[in-house]
């Protein structure tokens, strides 16, 4: 049986989900969409090609079907919430994800918003309903450091994690490293290939990365950290003589995130770290490295953002969901 | 310092006693077998922690226990880190940031590499510091977060730490 999905949010994210799902023979059935000002609902499935096509020239659907329209009347089995990240409340994600839970359904979403705020209390309604809730795109792009932790790595403890959780920091400093540019000629070379956002703030004052390591620890240790816990210092201030000075003793800088329980730190801050350590790669890809009691030290490199590397992770979790709930 | 004794049970004991006499601090104690010139010899390094005054008291107090003395060693700031600093380095005296670290009395700056840009541009500098302990260099670490933050001043740290 094939797996019913509505998808909320058409830009970047929501986009390379559907192309992929038109593309690929993965069984996925698309059965409401929604974008800021349509929505369209089809229980026998949308036709994704015209969708794309009427999303190109303006908005996906009729302006008489909401967001929350589709949420509260579409058929399907899973809520696919790839709205704009709203780091103050999580709304209106968070509304639509309970609604959709109240109703029964999964939810998939690569939305820090809601997650990092009110991780505990959407797992809290999920048990209830017996729904799943998951989240790999929100960490990592196309890393699956959710399914690692989950699966590949269930029954270890995790002592301690630390990675570099944004891309486009990380293209700063190779840029400033490897060519001598200042921070806002990196800025602006970032922002014409596409990796900076128009407004940069909260990736280069590590608010993102701070933001992510909020979601890992509360998935590792469940310890409802919130973001104000987090140290933060981003990479606004570097200079290139800074990054010089690392360059001369064969270190450069990186922006780390790091949490360690045992010792209180859940921090994000620029390092000076030795050029061949693993968590020094050039360009836009994330890492993060776990140290666990059993299966030692464990780093995953990949693609931290982009269209399609997201929808690989959401992917991922509405194939891990289906498969779930058809054998059960 | 470097000690060569006999190699019999309590020899070092009695040699490493007047270190605590004295209000010393031993930080490390490694034996040197292959050192000793003699099979009935042991060779001992001592990495320890004492007020300069008392070295010459602790010195004639081991000889009087019939231990010989090799070498005293003054390279006693064995921990070393590299920070960045990076802010308005000159404007905010940088000979009272460094200073701070070096009237400890257990950790010092030993080298000093400023980077000097355009006019109200903030500079950069990387320091070493050493220290005698891990402890030591810890706090070192705290004044100099400290003396960041009332100055205004951006301090990248290593990721982990023993970075020469
Ligand atoms: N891009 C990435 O590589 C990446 C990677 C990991 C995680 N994420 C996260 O994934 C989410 C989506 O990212 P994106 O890059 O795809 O964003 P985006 O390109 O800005 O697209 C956002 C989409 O959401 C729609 N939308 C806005 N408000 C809405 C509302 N209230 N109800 C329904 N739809 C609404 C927008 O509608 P209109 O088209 O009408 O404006 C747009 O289609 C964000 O939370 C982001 O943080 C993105």
């Amino acid at each position: 049986m094939s797996v019913r999905i509505a998808v909320l949010g058409l830009g970047s994210v929501g986009k390379g989900v559907l192309e992929m799902i038109a593309k690929k023979d993965l069984d996925i059935i698309v059965t409401g969409v929604a974008d800021s000002k349509s929505g369209l609902i089809d229980p026998s499935g949308l036709d994704i090609g015209a969708v794309l096509l009427s999303k190109r020239t303006g908005s996906c659907g009729s302006v008489a079907i909401s967001a929350k329209d589709v949420v509260s009347r579409a058929d399907y089995d899973i809520l696919v919430e790839v709205t704009p990240t709203n780091a103050g409340d999580g709304e209106p994600a968070f509304s639509y994800m309970k609604l959709a839970i109240e109703r029964g359904k999964h939810v998939v979403t690569s939305n820090k918003g809601p997650i990092s705020l009110h991780l505990k209390e959407l797992k809290g309604l999920a048990r209830e309903r017996g729904v799943f809730v998951r989240y790999e795109a929100t960490v990592g792009g196309a890393i699956p450091i959710m399914h690692t932790l989950g699966n590949g790595l269930a029954g270890n403890e995790i002592l301690a994690l630390y990675g570099v959780l944004n891309g486009t920091c990380n293209y700063i400093l190779t840029r400033m490293a490897a060519e001598g540019l200042t921070y806002d000629q990196a800025l602006a070379e970032a922002r014409e290939l596409g990796y900076a956002e128009a407004d940069p703030t909260y990736d280069v004052k590590g608010i993102d990365a701070a933001i992510k390591l909020v979601i890992l620890a509360n998935t590792i240790w469940d310890n409802g950290v919130s973001l104000d816990r987090v140290d933060i210092t981003g990479i606004d201030l570097l200079t290139t003589d800074a990054l010089r000075l690392a360059e001369e003793k064969d270190c450069t800088i990186r922006l780390i995130a790091e949490a360690f329980p045992n010792r209180g730190v859940l921090r994000v801050s620029p390092r000076i770290i030795r050029k061949d350590h693993p968590l020094v790669f050039e360009g836009s890809l994330n890492a993060i490295t776990l140290e666990t009691d059993m299966a030692g030290e464990i780093t995953l490199i990949g693609k931290g953002a982009g269209s399609i590397e997201t929808a690989s992770a959401i992917i991922g979790d509405i194939l891990f969901i289906s498969s779930h709930v058809r054998c059960n | 310092m470097k000690l060569e004794m006999k190699d019999s049970p309590g020899q070092l004991v009695s040699a490493l006693q007047p270190i605590s006499e004295v209000g010393g601090n031993i930080i490390a104690v490694i034996h040197q077998r292959d050192l000793s010139s003699r099979e009935d010899t042991l060779g001992v390094q001592i990495v320890l922690e004492i007020a300069e005054p008392r070295l010459t008291d602790l010195v004639s107090m081991i000889k009087a226990r019939g231990v010989n003395i090799l070498r005293i060693g003054k390279d006693r700031l064995l921990y070393k880190q590299t920070v960045i600093m990076i802010g308005h380095l000159m404007h905010t005296d940088l000979s009272d940031t460094v200073d701070r670290i070096d009237c400890t009395g257990f950790a010092e700056v030993t080298a000093l590499d400023l980077a000097m840009p355009a006019i109200n541009e903030p500079s950069s500098a990387r320091l070493m510091i050493k220290s005698v302990s891990k402890q030591d260099m810890d706090s070192a670490l705290d004044i100099l977060r400290q003396v960041a933050k009332t100055k205004n001043l951006l301090i990248i740290e290593p990721l982990d730490g023993g970075l020469v």
